[in-house]
């Protein structure tokens, strides 16, 4: 035991290590997954704990989906294993959707980190596995043992030794067995890196435990996050959403209460349990949550046990941000991803002039399958992918949404060229979809257009969960609510937002992606920006006049109509 | 100093704030640093030139050749200061460029904002057409669209139009043809291709690519034609040559057509040098470490090559924020670049933790010690009050430092927020610079599999030396090497990099599917192409040529370079191509995924004039102990006090001297710290070598 406490300084540099450590755990994970969504987004998490089963470091990584799974899953672990019959070449396993990160294919790992021979911390970092049985990645099981292997919390490698029996069982009920396995093997390669660099840094900080570090790391960001709460002031805001839902609409409800440095958030009021697969655990709803509550109060504290410890979450057992087993949750993100909205509904009315109108929030992917059906022809080319759009995110206080954009993912886009060398699809136009942003002082992001057919002149079936169709982004302060989103064929036929669709041979899927919302009077937005907006085309004459009150002809010139109101000159 | 077939050599590397010379003559080598004319760098360029010269005796003419990196293209794009650019794309795509990969480059900021587009949407025109995958047409191309744009390029004063259609890389036809159609109607504008600037698949790169080259295309042409014309009049005779982001020097003419290709010219010319310096010294694995004023540039260089890549961000906005900038496809040397730089400014953020850089004061107003009027404490203001930087003898003593201003911007930024004394907060200053670059070379390293605790460390670069021995204690590697005048290392190494040329085009087939005759079209095309571009810079020396497929399994996300045969492809090279790829991915990642067809994405060659050869590394040189000039009061991190240190000055300093450590050695553009972690001597090249202790 080292005598000497570490200075400040050394702390700050040593805190700044700890995250560089997170981040190459995650970097080790990226490049050996093989699952794309974790390779390409970066759909993984990493982080370090005390032997507490305190986080005091996580990798900031593609998904906030992770935030406060990651930051209880020790905890879990803890229950399970006592500190003296850990080795330090144990690691500890588990999928289940109430311990890891809300879904069966979310698998969590946690090692035991050991220097000099004491046990001193852990490891641990959860990824995306593509499938682990079951129906398949879908909304359609009816319980969570129809959503694939269940895997209770459990030694995968037990001092040392890979326990194979239970490699077997996984790749025997995987779809894609060999990359499952590899999925496996770089998951224990990520938590192996980070208890290695972790004893490292001791060394090099010629420290023998973690505890003063923590514990300084925890109290600042704690106290940091609190005094952010503190600016607030104390009360309570409640607001609700109504969304699509699968077969009948939710009611998204929050009440945010402020006290003393505090939040908690009660979920009390909203939408009961879907008989789909898209309910969430409240570890999941907490996650989305705490990312939204991140965003507008305390965007700058590093992750951990004190950054989120002032926030409480709850939801009554039996609604949809609460499931229970054996509930299915396979979906969890298309609800999970809309808390943010509702949150900034709360936010908005304790502080203006922080947090967004509502925008797109849910990922617009599009999974797609052809040749696999008994009817479809013998020539037809079998293929499964899945291409990942997005909409227009809800306009901020000085400046407009953001176009074509993921939030609150982190997901990355499909590429055209891309698409069509992999898989027999013609796209035939991905555009911004003009007049789709909520008219607003500042507007919101755009949608995009996106048309495909078959190259093959054969059926394609579409599994289909997005939301935004029937319950758009609303605005704020007067802006105007954003495009609703559609998906449509040829034929005029209109698609449901939620399910397995078939795209008849000859036909042109059309999707239209949702706008976001509008933020503050739209007519007040400033000339030169409506302008802007009109000679790009985002936004065309009729538009202009009605909603912004200025008249153009096709001279460039324009005039305000009556309607119009003065530009303030303040972005405000 | 190795025999060339030119005698006489001139580099010239134009940086944001300096300029800097170098001359080889056969008696050695002439350096120069001057300020960058920001207005007309030519007129910088000759000032510098004209020192070297005077100081070597030798005139223009008896110049053999002429080599020249610059920032301008990467400025212009920075800076957003190009040519009013138009693109002409296949419609339905019009903002595909803008559209991108639809994501955040920052997960928690509600207000990022995404780069400024190049090209404004209402100059982005669309017109009928479309190629498939394999390049076969779908919909032909709508000539009377085509001229129709006419109107609009002349009514908005377009200058520079980039051309670039869905997988046009497979069959450029139609992109061809809207060159010639526009041409014929009289269009002066100059015109970039996709299908020449970049012919791989991936149309937001692409097209990104695309249009950054003839956003810069009009400036860049008119000020290396102006410099050529400077340059014949001052009396020069040799070519002129251009350094490229790839680490190779190309002719003026390909220069002006591809501008795109000299962004990161100065870091590749850094990367080059240390490619030499761990050639000469038989160092297989090396990591280069570049500090100037505003960042840091780390590279790995393996089996004396530096690492390529073919993706590079440029222009990052955010603080060098990954995915803030625009994602340009050229063959670049693969580095990190972290904003940490003697420029680097300190400040204690609002949970009271102390963060440096990426922001810099630069060159104006500078570190608060320059005295220009900086008052924001730096990097180099807490070197200065460590005792690391002597303030009569910086910039080759053309600078007096001011250390009451440091004292100053250090108590005010740093100490007093952070309730520190103020050699320790100049102390904190320092080690978190150097954790900051530690922990970004870590990255680095794993995302490229290398281990940095078997490297050794070339340093140069202004501020590199002056950090290298601590941050190599932190990446706890043994070896550092300080090359002799690595104040203008890039310079430096322009002087050893070949006339290289690099051509990549895409040809999508798998390996089951592999078809010889297809694949050895493509190869033949680039190879000519690529022969022809190197052939008209070096026409009598000896040309070597590299074949690269960028291969992947199906479904994967990103591919990884796999040698070919040098020469045509036969039939039963599948095999080959097969068993090549799955050695180079399980030495990558452990493991092969058995029964997984595999795909070939991309083709490549690289044509490159033959390496120089190196004078025997061994001279003879008898060890002795150096004695220090004299004794400065530095700050050490061992003992955590001011101590005395011996300082040498480097031009004093013979093959065999042994220094004591901790030492500081200074040398007229730059110094080196050494900590008391090693030893010190002076190699028999003059290379500054510090070893673990």
């Amino acid at each position: 035991m080292n005598e000497t406490s570490l200075s400040d300084i050394d702390k700050q540099i040593l805190w700044n290590r700890l995250i560089s450590i997170v981040e190459e755990q995650a970097q080790t994970l990226m490049r050996t997954a093989f699952n794309p969504i974790v390779r390409e987004s970066g759909d993984l998490s990493a982080g370090i704990f005390d032997i507490q089963g305190r986080m005091i470091a996580q990798a900031v990584t593609g998904t906030p989906g992770h935030i406060n799974t990651m930051a209880q899953s020790v905890g879990h672990f803890l229950e399970y294993f006592s500190l003296e019959e850990m080795h330090p070449e144990d690691i500890y396993l588990t999928n289940d959707p109430w311990k890891a990160a809300g879904h069966l294919n979310d698998f969590m790992l946690v090692r035991p980190c050991f220097h000099e021979n004491n046990l001193v911390g852990f490891t641990s970092c959860t990824s995306h596995l593509a499938d682990i049985g079951g129906l398949g990645f879908g909304p359609d099981g009816t319980d969570v043992l129809d959503e694939g292997l269940y895997i209770p919390i459990f030694k995968l490698v037990d001092a040392g030794r890979l326990d194979q029996t239970f490699l077997t069982i996984l790749k025997a009920n995987s779809r894609v067995p060999v990359e499952v396995e590899g999925d496996i093997y770089a998951l224990i390669a990520c938590v192996e890196c980070g208890s290695q660099r972790l004893s490292e840094c001791m060394g090099d900080f010629d420290v023998a435990n973690i505890e003063e570090i923590s514990n300084y790391i925890i109290e600042t960001s704690r106290n940091s996050t609190r005094d952010r709460i503190r600016e607030l002031k104390d009360g309570s805001y409640s607001f609700e959403m109504r969304v699509d839902g699968y077969d009948k609409p939710l009611d998204l409800v929050a009440k945010l209460t402020i006290n003393n440095g505090g939040i908690e958030v009660d979920f009390k009021g909203t939408s009961g349990l879907s008989r789909y697969g898209i309910n969430c655990p409240i570890n999941y709803a907490s996650a989305y949550t705490c990312f939204a509550l991140k965003c507008a109060i305390a965007p700058d504290v590093p992750n951990n046990h004190g950054s989120i410890e002032p926030m409480k979450i709850v939801a009554p057992k039996g609604c949809i941000l609460n499931a229970q087993f054996p509930v299915p949750v396979a979906m969890r993100h298309v609800v999970g991803q809309l808390l943010p909205d509702v949150i900034f509904g709360c936010i908005h009315q304790v502080i203006s002039g922080i947090v967004p109108a509502e925008g797109t929030c849910c990922l617009w992917d599009l999974p797609l399958r052809g040749g696999y059906s008994v009817e479809s022809g013998i020539d037809s080319t079998k293929f499964a992918i899945e291409l990942v759009h997005n909409g227009g995110t809800g306009a901020r206080p000085t400046k407009d949404g953001l176009s074509a954009t993921s939030f609150p993912s982190g997901v990355m886009g499909s590429l055209v060229e891309i698409t069509e060398s992999v898989s027999p699809l013609i796209i035939w136009r991905r555009e911004y979809r003009e007049n789709s942003g909520g008219a607003g002082k500042q507007r919101g992001g755009m949608g995009q257009i996106i048309e495909l057919s078959s190259s093959e002149d054969s059926d394609i079936s579409l599994f289909v969960a997005v939301d935004r169709v029937n319950h758009v982004a609303r605005g704020r302060e007067h802006g105007k609510e954003g495009a609703a989103g559609s998906l449509s064929l040829t034929s005029g036929k209109i698609l449901k937002s939620k399910g397995e669709q078939i795209i008849p041979a000859g036909e042109k899927l059309t999707v239209l992606t949702p706008g976001g919302g509008g933020y503050g009077d739209p007519l007040e937005r400033k000339p030169s920006a409506v302008f802007n907006d009109v000679r790009s085309g985002l936004v065309d004459f009729d538009n202009a006049e009605k909603k912004y009150g200025i008249i153009f002809d096709s001279n460039g010139d324009f005039r305000f109509t009556k309607a119009r109101k003065i530009y303030s000159g303040l972005d405000q | 100093m190795p025999q060339n077939k030119h005698q006489v050599r001139l580099a010239v590397d134009v940086g944001g704030t300096f300029t800097d010379v170098v001359l080889e003559t056969p008696t050695g080598l002439v350096t120069a640093k001057v300020r960058t004319n920001e207005l007309r760098p030519e007129q910088g360029i000759l000032s510098g030139v004209n020192l070297v010269l005077e100081e070597a005796s030798i005139k223009p003419e008896q110049v053999d050749v002429f080599i020249h990196g610059t920032t301008l293209a990467t400025n212009a794009l920075i800076e957003r200061k190009g040519a009013k650019t138009a693109l002409i794309t296949t419609k339905g795509f019009r903002d595909s460029i803008e559209i991108g990969y639809e994501n955040r480059f920052d997960q928690y900021d509600l207000m990022i904002e995404k780069p400024e587009q190049l090209i404004p949407r209402e100059l982005r025109f669309t017109v009928p057409e479309r190629m498939n995958f394999g390049g076969q047409v779908l919909l032909e191309l709508d000539s009377r669209v085509v001229l129709s744009l006419m109107t609009e390029i002349e009514k908005n004063d377009i200058e520079s139009i980039a051309v670039g259609f869905l997988h046009s890389y497979a069959n450029p036809a139609h992109e061809q043809a809207v060159r010639e159609l526009l041409i014929d109607a009289g269009c002066k504008a100059e015109i970039s291709l996709s299908s020449e600037v970049c012919p791989e698949v991936r149309e937001y790169e692409r097209l990104m690519t695309t249009a950054c080259n003839a956003y810069i295309q009009p400036n860049i042409a008119r000020y290396l034609k102006s410099l050529e014309t400077e340059l014949y009049k001052t009396g020069f005779r040799s070519p002129l040559f251009l350094m490229t982001s790839g680490g190779g020097m190309t002719t003026l003419e390909l220069a002006i057509r591809f501008p795109i290709r000299l962004v990161e010219s100065g870091p590749s010319g850094g990367a080059v040098l240390a490619s030499r310096i761990a050639t000469q010294l038989q160092e297989k694995n090396v990591v280069s470490f570049d500090m100037g004023g505003t960042t840091a540039k780390i590279c790995l260089i393996d089996d004396y090559k530096p690492q390529t890549a073919r993706n590079f961000e440029i222009a990052r906005t955010a603080r060098f924020q990954k995915g803030s900038g625009m994602p340009v496809r050229i063959p670049v040397v693969e580095m990190i670049e972290i904003g940490a730089g003697g420029g680097s400014i300190a400040h204690v953020d609002s949970i009271e933790r102390l963060n440096i850089g990426p922001e810099s004061a630069g060159a104006n107003p500078g570190p608060a010690c320059y005295g220009y009027g900086g008052e924001r404490a730096t990097v180099t203001d807490a070197n200065l009050l460590l005792g690391k930087i002597d303030p009569q003898n910086f910039a080759e003593g053309k600078m007096q430092l001011n250390v009451n201003a440091a004292e100053i911007s250090v108590t005010n930024d740093i100490a007093k927020p952070l309730n520190l004394p103020i050699f320790e907060a100049a102390f904190g200053a320092c080690e978190m610079v150097e954790e900051n670059m530690a922990n970004a070379a870590r990255i680095h390293s794993v995302e490229h599999g290398a281990d940095l605790t078997q490297s050794t460390m070339i340093a140069f670069g202004g501020a590199g030396p002056l950090h290298a021995s601590r941050l190599a204690e932190k990446l706890n590697i043994k070896r550092i090497i300080i090359p002799r005048n690595s104040g203008v290392g890039s310079a430096l190494g322009f002087l050893w990099a070949p006339i290289a040329y690099e051509v990549v085009k895409s040809l999508y087939m798998t390996v089951d599917t592999f078809n010889a005759s297809d694949a050895n079209h493509v190869l033949n095309q680039i190879s000519d192409e690529t022969h022809g571009v190197v052939r008209s810079g070096a026409p009598e020396e000896e040309l070597t040529e590299i074949r690269t497929a960028y291969m992947r399994y199906v479904g994967q996300g990103h591919e990884i370079e796999i040698p070919l045969p040098n020469r045509d492809l036969k039939k039963e090279d599948k095999s080959l191509i097969k068993a090549t790829y799955e050695k180079y991915y399980s030495n990558l990642y452990g493991r092969t995924i058995p029964k997984r067809n595999i795909e070939i994405l991309t083709w490549s060659i690289v044509v490159s004039s033959s390496k120089k050869e190196f004078e025997d590394v061994e001279k003879h040189c008898e060890a002795y102990q150096a004695i220090p000039n004299t004794n400065r009061k530095v700050f050490l991190s061992s003992t955590k006090r001011y101590e005395d240190v011996p300082v040498y000055w480097r031009p004093e300093l013979s093959p065999g001297a042994h220094l004591e450590s901790p030492a500081i050695v200074a040398e007229p553009q730059t110094t080196t710290f050494v900590t008391s972690t090693y030893r010190a001597y002076i190699d028999s090249k003059y290379n500054l070598t510090l070893e673990a202790k």
